[in-house]
């Protein structure tokens, strides 16, 4: 369970893929103008990272190591056009509002980053955690990042809820701020940046405090068994 | 070293192989399903242009190619949809392409009653900025709803503008290179349908749902 703890902790704070590896920023900043496609993105990148993990784990052996990069590349591919034939299908309103930002699920490096770096070297289980983990560590900044545009460029939440979700999901649009003129600046890319930018300064700043809440527990197991008080 | 080559050639073209089944197996699985939602979309879209009771005829079904590079902004075959109650037709939906928004092309289809009155005007594709042109979607604003019932009294008619240009459609706060495009590419389609009337509506229908 330890190690799953330590994926858990990797993923969403200490590694985080959106705020301390900064991987897959095209979509990060692309869709995240609502919340409800920043919902939609961090499903689809979920989905395709569990999946891609686990495949990677449980055929590593048999891939040889020079010819490694394509096979990853091709897998998370065939996984990426998989899951948009799907959404296609089954969330046709959804496919509508990301468009050409799914198949951009593919060049997310976050995705073969954890192929290569993780699941090309552990088993299948902590692998599709790790798949699991990153995705959602990644998609809680796509969403924070989805909630603070919306609010500030709109003045609502949850807009166009029902497109992703079904009809009855039109009660769950928040108007919080009436605009006679929507924030245009955070609507669009650079304003993506900004916010990103807030969101890291804030991650920064409280970093040492939360590490220091966390850590301490994973630490003190150590020295219990080794009995030195090591400081690493 | 020639073997390892072969080797690792075969090993890859195995998952390419793989791969690719699994694909076109979800491809297979989801063909049906997603020219059903297409179907489905075009039929929403229609029925917001076209008053569904008007007509009796599978609308989507009876489709024809139109192509005209100076009144649809397109060189390019795009299509038109014609509504018949009986077979007297009574409607016509045209796909036509605004090529001077602010951001590139802006995708419209315009319904026209026989008689040459808007029935409805839908944005289809775009790429206007968010907050200020993007008011062009129903689901933004209301403004395009403003053709209704509109008539093109002929080529020089003033009110086909903007207010700003002396016209009676309103433009937005600081936007109206998008409304004025879209403004434009509506009074030429009814340009194009006045002039191609008898082509439209008695040509047979030549596309099926899908493209």
């Amino acid at each position: 369970m330890n190690q799953y703890a330590e994926l858990t902790w990797q993923g969403l704070w200490k590694n985080n893929p959106g705020l301390v590896q900064l991987l897959g920023l095209c979509p990060l900043l692309a869709v995240t103008s609502t919340l409800t496609n920043a919902l939609g993105m961090a499903i689809a990148t979920i989905v395709v990272m569990v999946c891609s993990n686990a495949t990677v784990s449980l055929i590593r052996q048999w891939i040889p190591k020079e010819i490694r990069i394509p096979i990853f590349v091709m897998i998370i591919a065939g996984f990426v056009t998989c899951v948009q034939l799907l959404i296609n299908a089954y969330a046709y309103g959804l496919y509508l509002s990301l468009g050409i930002f799914l198949p951009l699920i593919v060049t997310n490096c976050i995705i073969i980053g954890r192929a290569e770096a993780y699941a090309s070297k552990n088993d299948l289980l902590p692998s599709a955690y790790d798949g699991l983990i990153m995705g959602i560590g990644f998609g809680v900044i796509l969403l924070l990042l989805g909630a603070v545009r919306e609010i500030l460029g709109q003045g609502t939440l949850f807009s166009g809820a029902e497109i992703l979700l079904g009809d009855w999901a039109k009660s769950l649009t928040i108007h919080l701020i009436d605009f006679d003129q929507s924030f245009l600046f955070i609507m669009l890319p650079p304003g993506a940046f900004v916010a990103l930018g807030f969101i890291l300064a804030i991650k920064n700043s409280v970093n040492s405090r939360v590490e220091a809440l966390i850590e301490p527990p994973v630490e003190i197991e150590k020295p219990q068994r080794v009995r030195i008080n090591k400081v690493s | 070293m020639k073997s390892i080559i072969s080797k690792n050639g075969l090993i890859l073209a195995g998952f390419a192989l793989v791969i690719s089944a699994i694909v076109a197996l979800t491809h297979q699985g989801t063909k049906e399903k997603i020219a059903e939602q297409e179907t489905k979309q075009l039929l929403r879209i229609l029925d917001q242009v076209i008053a569904a009771d008007s007509y009796d005829n599978e609308l989507y079904k009876h489709c024809i190619n139109t192509n005209s590079q100076q009144f649809l902004g397109s060189s390019h075959d795009q299509r038109a949809f014609v509504a018949l109650k009986g077979n007297t037709p009574v409607a016509v939906a045209i796909e036509t392409i605004a090529p001077n928004g602010y951001n590139g092309n802006i995708n419209l289809i315009v319904g026209i009653k026989a008689n040459g009155e808007v029935s409805g005007v839908r944005t289809l594709a775009h790429q206007e900025t968010p907050g200020l042109g993007d008011k062009i979607e129903i689901v933004k604003d209301n403004w395009i709803s403003s053709f209704n019932g509109q008539i093109l009294k002929d080529h020089k008619d003033k009110r086909w503008q903007v207010k700003k240009d002396g016209g009676q459609f309103d433009q937005f706060t600081g936007a109206t290179i998008t409304p004025r495009a879209v403004v434009q590419a509506v009074k030429n389609t009814i340009i194009y349908f006045e002039r191609n009337k008898e082509q439209l509506f008695n040509g047979t229908a030549r596309c099926g749902a899908k493209q």
